[in-house]
């Protein structure tokens, strides 16, 4: 039998065959994909290990020294190197606690709003914008919340809320403007962006099945939204609200330039605060002695386990609120 | 719907009466479900739907069938204005339900589509509700709340879609729990619950294996008697069990539209033929 030759092509050199050229999948290869993801996911939580005990490490004269006082304490004398953080986890704990009663009814509201009514033409220019709001320096923040956002406060809002709920220990005493509640404001603000857009997602990734199954029904807009997206999409919302939760806690340029900094607990919110992050940067400047060092080190140290604490007690209420449902449905 | 609806002329709820039962005066095989005339559908440029003209007969079984993209779930779907959930649909021609016009000025989709309810190719009950749930969940968006009633129309409902038996004991139990069978029986007996007057079914039983799909073919025969049941498949052989009528789409177009027996047996296009013997499709 004869065999067809392929006519050959000017300047083409002899190839050997197809079979030949491909190389045999190489188990090395997985094997090396899968030693260096490990690695990776190994590296950043060895990060988060290393930082807690390097925050330790560096702070460890000021919990031989005061030990569990620190935490219930609540006297910042550097003079008299007295050392009680109590005001600052309380200041950083309510100012995020504000942040989060405003922000996520609004962040909620604008993803069901831009997932599931906003025309078409609208979404993309909203979308845009709140990013860009997250885009903001912290610094300008904090620089407009103090020369626009303060006398606004002080002018309007405050004194109505005074005149409103002036009985309750939360709304008493005098107005500076600069308060607690200016502190929870501006943090509300910072975190508005990104409890939006991860919402946002989530609400996306609801299947349109289920809008589907709400619509067949005869469901108006707002009952789909409540019956087949958002109890779809709760435990996702739930991980967004932590999220920024997380951004809260932590913030801290713009709220030392609007919260007062001020270490004392006062019910009124109208009063001054101070959160951990602020007193680190305010101070770590001025820390000349060791204890004093040591101190803010500490500070930093309670700053990250209740972050932590807060991502765990987040975590706990998600599956205990909707793991309930999702574990039975595996079976 | 459950509650007594008022019985004024031309409106949306004048067929239902109390517990849903339909009124004598109409005659089922007289009235046509619905009277499409003329109907085309565009999607943005897209026409889906090209000049269709078709009576479907109440209390009967309807099924549409016709290749992939030829249209059939776009005309389920504007059977109930479905369709409209995709942006940049347009709509000419007319839709009469029960003669009154379903794209007329004033009229709530959401009103057409509880009296037109839909099962969906993939089931979808509501992950975060029970059995229970999901049967009730359209009556109660109807503002029932009574206990007892809710109770009565739950079996009732979960009995005629044949699925009482096997949850009876498992209401408060997931939907999801469910095989997938089981779950799109559910979705049936969901969208019966609120007892419309027609039932949409887009390719029901696709997604399921034989057993299931024979039980959901024998259901939708018990269907019938309260229903009038429209149906889309892609298998011949479900639209020949099942329906009473049949109705050949092609590229947006209806070929044919007969008894279910004629138009299996004696097509009188040569498209339908050409379809039902295999030769395209």
């Amino acid at each position: 039998m004869n065999v067809v030759t392929r006519p050959s092509i000017p300047g083409e050199t002899e190839q050997p065959s197809l079979a030949t050229q491909m190389s045999r999948p190489s188990r090395f290869g997985d094997r090396a994909f899968e030693w260096l993801t490990l690695a990776m996911a190994l590296a950043v939580i060895a990060l988060v290990f290393l930082v807690g005990w390097q925050l330790a490490r560096g702070s460890q004269l000021a919990i031989a020294k005061f030990g569990f006082h620190f935490l219930t304490t609540s006297t910042w004398d550097p003079v008299a190197e007295q050392y009680g953080a109590l005001p600052f986890i309380y200041g950083t704990i309510v100012s995020s606690l504000i942040a989060l009663i405003i922000a996520v009814p609004l962040s909620i509201a604008t993803a069901v709003y831009l997932t599931e009514l906003a025309p078409l033409w609208v979404r993309q220019p909203l979308v845009s914008l709140i990013e860009m709001l997250a885009a903001i320096p912290s610094v300008i923040l904090g620089l407009w919340g103090i020369f626009v956002m303060i006398p606004w406060l002080k002018a309007h809002p405050f004194p109505l809320l005074k005149t409103l709920f002036g009985w309750t220990p939360f709304f008493e005493g005098p107005i500076y403007g600069i308060s607690m509640l200016a502190g929870g404001i501006i943090i509300a603000i910072m975190i508005l962006p990104i409890i939006t857009s991860v919402s946002r997602e989530i609400l996306r990734s609801v299947p349109n099945l289920q809008r589907e199954a709400a619509y067949a029904l005869g469901a108006t807009r707002w009952e789909v939204t409540r019956i087949a997206v958002l109890s779809y999409a709760k435990k996702g919302l739930a991980g967004a609200v932590i999220l920024g939760l997380g951004r809260a806690l932590g913030e801290t340029m713009a709220v030392t330039m609007v919260i007062g900094n001020t270490p004392q607990i006062k019910a009124s919110l109208f009063a001054p605060g101070y959160t951990l992050a602020s007193v680190i940067a305010n101070e770590f400047t001025e820390a000349t002695t060791d204890l004093y060092l040591q101190a803010l080190f500490e500070v930093g140290l309670v700053l990250f386990g209740i972050t932590i604490l807060a991502n765990l007690i987040a975590q706990v209420l998600i599956k205990t609120m909707a793991g309930a449902t999702t574990t039975r449905a595996v079976q | 719907m459950i509650e007594t609806a008022v019985q004024s002329p031309n409106s949306m709820s004048q067929q239902v009466t109390d517990q849903g039962t339909h009124l004598p005066t109409v005659a089922p095989t007289e009235v046509p479900a619905f009277k499409v005339q003329n109907l085309s559908i565009w999607y943005g440029q897209k026409q889906a739907i090209n000049d269709v003209t078709i009576d479907i007969p109440s209390k009967t079984i309807t099924a549409i069938i016709g290749p992939s993209g030829c249209g059939k779930s776009t005309f389920l779907r504007c059977l109930n204005r479905m369709h409209e959930l995709m942006p940049h649909t347009r709509v000419e021609g007319k839709v009469l339900f029960q003669g009154e016009d379903l794209y007329g000025a004033g009229v709530d989709p959401a009103a057409v589509r509880r009296r037109v309810g839909m099962v969906f190719q993939k089931s979808n009950p509501f992950p975060t509700m029970s059995i229970a749930e999901n049967v009730t969940v359209g009556l109660k968006l109807n503002g029932l709340r009574k206990r007892s009633l809710l109770d009565e129309r739950l079996e009732k409902s979960l009995r005629m879609a044949a699925l009482w038996d096997e949850v009876k004991d498992d209401l408060k139990k997931p939907g999801m729990s469910l095989s997938g069978g089981q779950q799109q029986r559910l979705c049936i007996a969901r969208a019966i619950a609120v007892e419309p007057e027609v039932v949409l079914m887009d390719e029901p039983a696709s997604a399921l294996d034989p057993i299931a799909t024979m039980k959901i073919e024998e259901l939708i025969g018990v269907l019938k008697s309260n229903y009038t049941i429209v149906i889309v498949t892609h298998n011949m052989q479900q639209a020949s069990r099942v329906s009473d009528k049949t109705a050949f789409f092609y590229v947006g177009k209806l070929i044919e539209f007969n008894d279910t027996k004629t138009l299996f047996s004696q097509p009188k296009e040569k498209k339908t033929e050409d379809y039902i013997t295999g030769r395209f499709g």
